[in-house]
């Protein structure tokens, strides 16, 4: 380009430690500009790694046929992957939720995710029928159902509910956490509404596919 | 070849000529007398020296099965699982390829563990070797990657709730914690996405960063030279008159390579007595849950990871909200107790912006987030041993007894909180977990005081036996 080209070149010449400022400043341009390309290059593949549109679309919402459900029994159905839970609680099962809510995180479900017609003491719908997804909201395990109250192994007053095998978090009846449990929040309880008496859908229909 | 001169031609072995012709175009042999040939070793290196040359047949090991295992294994959520048994039962010889590579994975983190642990013995980790220690430490971290998603692959029952579990970690990170658990499984829940990622992970992009760690690992290593179980610099010991080699130094070819494979071989027949006869090892090297399918809609009743992952799967769940007061008195008590040692000004200032961050952090954040934490710190720490170590001594043979202690109850901490990973949590086994947890990070942060009080025993001018 310039003069000095010869002078840079030449190893022990004259000047040959000399900077000189004009290529110094296009090799700096060319680092920037060949960096940033290096890291929009890297978008695409970075991207690639996100659920993709198939993913995106199962996110249908499920029917459930609870007719055969008898109180007191738990059902599964799975729903995104994951699955909900639909219990229908007994009389005795409904007293335990009022009874001794200082010993729950979150007993009016506050900061945990259900939608607004399920806030209630019971978190459901229809006081009978619990539906939550069984997903402990610690770490993603499934908790299993320890129904019968007073459990020794669960502790003392126990009044019946759910415990998490991974990390020991235990729900009550209605999927809301005991305090001083690795888990921070209640079960979620999806969105779902009633099709007939005897059938639910479960997830949004305004989601998904 | 003919030669018609009148000197009597000097015909050289038709190897040698080949070598020859090789080395005038690669530095085949100074690359082999470099890193071995005429690598010098002190002379003193004992049974602790065996692991760095075994975990390296290890990683061939586990390298050489994988590629005849991924010949059959289908990286397929629907499918993974019977592949693993295709493999078991119908391909030839594919019990004992897939039984090489499962136990493979435990037997590279015993002799992994126990490598670490020579360098906490002699010092390995001090000056001028920090760069070794801190490759050592990253091909630790990789590994413990590589087996995760290894892990995941037979697509069994804790190969998918084990998955579940960790991939949620990244989700109780605040704010971009669930957006990055998606992206990391590529989808809303653990499935067939996750799998073939993980495969994808698991067989090229780990092992590729595996490989060249190694490779910085031993070149920084040989540029330094060994450390011994006396932690004197054989380079600064006299000289051989003659030769100008270390006194203290033998080359590691021909003694080290017959020790190592003496090393191998009494290695080889005890990896084969649990290859043949026990691969499962009672169910901590192969789970029994594992022999289940993966079902996203039930958790088995007990899940725990592999025996290599339980201290660190302890101290996670350890992390209790009682846990983090004891943790910010700890913050407080630490911060006064070394205030004086710390320089004034920028030093000081940003210690105190760190332990007012984890304060407030504390109160705010939830306990399942600083699990993580704390989970990442416990290996990150050994990163800093070279700097946390400020005794004037290298080998525990010239440390004193705060040391010596410190150290015994560090490996009584990891061992037991090893164990309590694999039960199931009780409130007094989470306690003794917390305790556990403490030890376990007291050896690190209380280090540079009490590696400098301890009282040090003089260190030989030469080596000894």
């Amino acid at each position: 380009m310039s003069q000095s080209t010869d002078a840079t070149l030449a190893p022990g010449a004259a000047g040959a430690e000399a900077v000189d400022p004009e290529r110094r400043r296009l090799l700096v341009a060319t680092c920037i500009a060949g960096g940033a390309a290096s890291g929009a290059v890297a978008w695409p593949f970075l991207a690639s790694m996100q659920p993709s549109d198939r993913a995106r679309a199962l996110g249908a919402p499920v029917e459930a046929d609870i007719s055969a459900l008898e109180p007191g029994q738990q059902m599964i159905v799975e729903w995104q992957g994951k699955p909900v839970w639909i219990v229908r609680r007994t009389k005795e099962m409904l007293a335990t939720l009022t009874q001794d809510t200082a010993q729950l995180a979150d007993p009016n479900s506050k900061r945990s995710e259900q939608p607004t017609a399920a806030q209630n003491e019971y978190r459901s719908l229809k006081p009978e029928y619990l539906v939550v997804v069984g997903i402990c909201t610690h770490l993603g395990c499934s908790p299993t159902a320890r129904f019968a109250p007073n459990d020794p192994s669960m502790g003392p007053n126990w009044p019946g509910g759910f415990l998490c095998p991974c990390h020991g978090s235990k729900f009550d009846l209605a999927g809301r956490v005991f305090a001083n449990m690795p888990a921070p929040d209640n079960l979620p309880v999806p969105n779902y509404k009633y099709l007939s008496d005897t059938k639910l859908l479960i997830g949004d229909e305004t989601k998904g596919a | 070849m003919a030669n018609t001169s009148t000197t009597p031609p000097v015909r050289q072995h038709w190897a040698h000529q080949l070598l020859d012709w090789v080395d005038a175009r690669f530095p085949l042999t100074p690359l082999w007398e470099s890193q071995w040939g005429k690598y010098i070793a002190p002379k003193n290196m004992n049974f602790w020296y065996i692991f760095g040359s075994l975990s390296a047949l290890v990683l061939a090991l586990q390298i050489v099965t994988g590629i005849f295992l991924t010949m059959n294994y289908k990286p397929d959520a629907l499918l993974a699982f019977a592949s693993v048994e295709y493999i078991m039962r119908e391909v030839p010889w594919g019990w004992l390829i897939r039984y090489m590579h499962s136990t493979g994975a435990s037997a590279f983190f015993i002799v992994v563990y126990l490598h670490m642990f020579r360098g906490l013995l002699y010092g390995s980790y001090r000056k001028p070797r920090e760069l070794t220690w801190i490759f050592g430490c990253l091909i630790f971290l990789s590994l413990m990657a590589e087996a995760f998603f290894g892990y995941q692959l037979p697509w069994g029952q804790m190969s998918f709730w084990g998955a579940q579990v960790i991939v949620n970690l990244f989700a109780a990170i605040p704010v971009i914690g669930p957006d990055l658990a998606i992206w990391i499984r590529g989808d809303y829940v653990i499935g067939d996405a996750t799998l073939n990622r993980f495969f994808a992970f698991h067989v090229i992009a780990i092992p590729l960063v595996l490989i060249g760690l190694v490779v910085a690992h031993l070149m920084a290593l040989h540029e330094t030279g060994s450390n011994n179980p006396d932690g004197i610099e054989i380079k600064k010991q006299p000289k051989d008159p003659h030769t100008g080699l270390p006194l203290d130094g033998i080359y590691a070819h021909p003694y080290y390579s017959v020790k190592d494979v003496f090393g191998v071989a009494v290695f080889l027949l005890v990896f084969s007595i649990i290859m043949f006869f026990a691969p499962e090892m009672g169910g901590y090297f192969l789970e029994y849950n594992n022999f289940i399918p993966a079902d996203p809609l039930k958790t088995p009743p007990h899940i725990a990871p592999v025996w290599y992952f339980t201290p660190y799967y302890s101290i996670q769940r350890a992390t209790t909200t009682d846990l983090l007061y004891v943790l910010a008195a700890g913050v407080v008590v630490l911060v006064a107790f070394y205030w004086r040692e710390i320089p004034r000004g920028l030093w000081r200032k940003l210690t105190l912006a760190v332990a007012a961050v984890l304060l407030v952090g504390f109160y705010f954040i939830e306990a399942k987030v600083w699990g993580v934490v704390l989970m990442g710190a416990s290996v990150l720490f050994f990163f800093l041993m070279p700097w946390l170590d400020r005794a004037p001594v290298k080998s525990i043979r010239y440390k004193g007894p705060l040391y010596k202690t410190a150290l015994a109850i560090f490996v009584v901490a990891f061992l037991v909180l090893g164990w309590l990973g694999t039960e199931a949590p009780t409130p007094a086994y989470t306690r003794l977990a917390q305790v556990g947890t403490l030890l376990y990070f007291g050896f690190f942060i209380l280090m540079p005081w009490y590696s400098k009080a301890d009282s040090h025993k003089p260190v030989p001018s030469r080596v000894t036996k």
